[in-house]
């Protein structure tokens, strides 16, 4: 009997999950059609005006500066995450440095990311500024470059996690034949956690696409297409935080088109990961 | 196991039915709107609570949203830096009456070493918003400060991020005194600038810690917040020529000029030689008729007390205290019409006497 109540309590539980998820995406769609049937699906995508007062909309700069910033911000976290990941799950794994290092990182991961945002805003900001990177130090590499520390944690304890699972008769094998520390990384240990490491690395950029509160504080929030990393621009998570509250009508509906987009794209790199999973693991 | 489960709910019955005594919802009004005047309304709503034991709730969700609240009628009272334009009182169902509760102004901050007192014209401002003067030492800066030493530094403009009222109070007036401003940026609550020019931030939080982060950076903000901070702002020149201050007075000032009797009127740019121009009114809207949705009188008698408190000396002169001006003569003879003509059942409210209702 209390089995049957168990199940059907895990049952309802996840069907409620499962209905919540439709829900949002019902809502997305149903408000975004105005500004889908208004500019087109990729006349929306493609249009890089954003101009409220002749209510026009689209979505361009927002989905560059989206992927701009995450994809840098994957690019400058995969040396750090990588050593990070090595130092604990394979050189001192299960030493109490490798516990220090990992309960530090897995501390990066506990930061709100406002924190992060006035640490860049204060600290990094004039940095930049004296590397002469542009007057006033925003843009998308200042972004990038908070979100990568952002994301460190996310890419490096779940790499620890996958390379540490190498099993050890693989490793003893290549020792015993003599190969050498990095030998055993680069052919052994890498190759065989690899789809692991993917899958924490598409996490991580997940974490940097949706990263609104930070990258406000730092983007510069200017609507325009960034044509270089010095450049200001805006994404579409800090868009639509920063707009939301006066919003109506069409561009409420842009907004959530906007969102729509936003899950759409962390939609598809959660299915391409998954793919590249199978594939490798086959 | 059994028993702790009982304390709980034992415990969570409790809580309620004690929340529940503690509504009073009948008296108790609530707002929401502009978070502009929101420093301003806090105290007084507090004092008038004080005064009359009716409690007063009020939240900041912008200007756009105590409009839609109102709409919705889920708040009895919405507030706004924007008045409402015709095709909007149109859409609220039924008559609204707009009371003015204080005057504010937006103010031009900046951040150049030991400069004070730095003089600027819509069109320069215009200039610099729009990439045409990029550096601080510009002739045409330099023509308007001749005593000050000017840097030679680039000039970045900070705008707010947001949709916000601020925003439209500085288009608003920058269009009516520029051209240029009038035919490229125009007037909204967010706008379009050059691409390329500026940086932006959400909020007058934002923009106040942009500009005082940045060196030769320039932003407008809320006079309530830069004033309360004290930034350094800049003298903007207004319509007769004169450059003004942004300070009580001179933002009173320029409220002190014909208005229409529903007070909707935007006082940027005004014809007073003492008003400082970029100066507005912010706004609390209700319903003309306050019977509805089963709306008891004694609350349309208590709002219409808020009301009267608000245009009262004592709480104009929180105004000043907080930064904000003291409406003029005018919009308050103006304005106490209004209130008088508020009605519950198409009898007028402030005829009503407390006691013959449940109270």
């Amino acid at each position: 009997m209390k089995d049957k109540i168990f199940k059907i309590l895990l049952l309802s539980a996840s069907c409620l999950i499962l209905l919540l998820t439709a829900g949002v995406i019902y809502a997305l769609i149903s408000q975004s059609i105005s500004a889908f049937s208004e500019f087109g699906f990729f006349g929306f995508i493609s249009s890089g005006e954003w101009d409220s007062q002749n209510d026009v909309y689209g979505a361009l700069p927002f989905i560059t500066g989206t992927l701009m910033t995450a994809v840098l911000a994957l690019l400058f976290c995969i040396p750090f995450s990588l050593s990070v990941a090595l130092f604990n799950g394979e050189y001192f794994r299960g030493r109490k440095i490798a516990t220090v290092v990992s309960s530090v990182v897995d501390l990066l991961a506990g930061i709100p990311s406002i924190v992060f945002g006035l640490w860049g805003f204060y600290v990094l900001r004039p940095v930049l500024i004296d590397m002469g990177v542009n007057a006033q130090g925003f843009g998308v590499l200042l972004a990038s470059i908070v979100l990568a520390i952002m994301i460190i944690a996310y890419a490096s304890s779940l790499s620890t996690e996958f390379i540490s699972m190498v099993p050890n008769e693989l490793k003893e094998g290549a020792y015993s034949l003599g190969a050498t520390n990095l030998e055993v990384i680069r052919s052994v240990s890498l190759p065989t956690a690899w789809s692991g490491i993917f899958a924490s690395y598409i996490l991580a950029l997940g974490r940097a696409l949706g990263e609104t509160m930070a990258v406000t504080m730092l983007i510069g929030n200017t609507n325009n297409i960034p044509q270089s990393l010095a450049d200001t621009g805006n994404t579409m998570a800090s868009l639509i935080a920063n707009q939301f509250g006066e919003a109506s009508g069409l561009k409420l509906s842009s907004l959530m088109a906007l969102g729509l987009l936003l899950f759409l794209i962390t939609a598809a790199i959660n299915f391409v990961a998954k793919n590249v999973m199978k594939f490798v693991s086959r | 196991m059994k028993k702790i489960m009982k304390k709980i709910l034992f415990f969570a019955i409790a809580i309620l039915s004690l929340s529940a005594c503690g509504f009073n919802t009948d008296n108790k009004l609530s707002g929401s709107g502009a978070t502009f005047p929101q420093p301003y309304y806090k105290i007084i709503f507090k004092d008038f609570t004080l005064a009359t034991s009716n409690d007063v709730n009020y939240n900041g969700v912008g200007s756009g949203g105590g409009v839609r609240n109102l709409k919705d009628k889920t708040v009895d009272f919405g507030a706004t830096d924007v008045f409402l334009s015709d095709d909007e009182l149109k859409e609220m169902g039924s008559d609204i009456i707009h009371v003015p509760t204080a005057l504010g102004a937006v103010v031009l901050s900046y951040n150049l070493d030991g400069i004070k007192d730095l003089r600027l014209t819509a069109a320069v401002v215009s200039d610099i918003y729009r990439g045409v003067i990029t550096q601080w030492n510009d002739e045409k800066i330099k023509a308007l400060n001749p005593d000050v030493n000017l840097p030679d530094l680039k000039i970045i403009p900070v705008y707010r991020s947001d949709g916000s009222g601020t925003t439209y109070v500085f288009s608003d007036y920058m269009s009516k005194a520029d051209e240029n401003w009038k035919n490229s940026v125009g007037t909204g609550k967010s706008l379009k600038f050059p691409a390329g020019v500026g940086i932006s931030g959400k909020g007058n939080p934002g923009v106040a810690g942009l500009v005082a982060e940045t060196k030769g950076s320039i932003g407008y903000l809320g006079s309530e917040f830069a004033l309360a901070v004290n930034m350094p702002t800049a003298l903007v020149q207004n319509s007769s020529g004169n450059f003004i201050e942004a300070n009580s007075n001179s933002i009173s000032a320029a409220a002190n000029i014909d208005m229409p009797n529903d007070t909707r009127i935007m006082i940027t740019n005004s014809s007073n030689p003492d008003a400082y121009p970029i100066s507005t009114f912010t706004w609390i809207i209700v319903y003309k008729e306050q019977g509805y949705n089963n709306r008891s009188e004694a609350k349309a008698k208590v709002l219409v007390d808020l009301l009267n408190y608000i245009i009262s000396d004592k709480a104009q002169e929180v105004a000043a205290k907080t930064h904000y001006a003291p409406l003029s003569k005018v919009a308050i003879e103006k304005t106490k019409v209004n209130i008088n003509s508020i009605t519950f059942d198409g009898r007028p409210v402030s005829a009503i006497k407390i006691g013959d209702d449940e109270r």
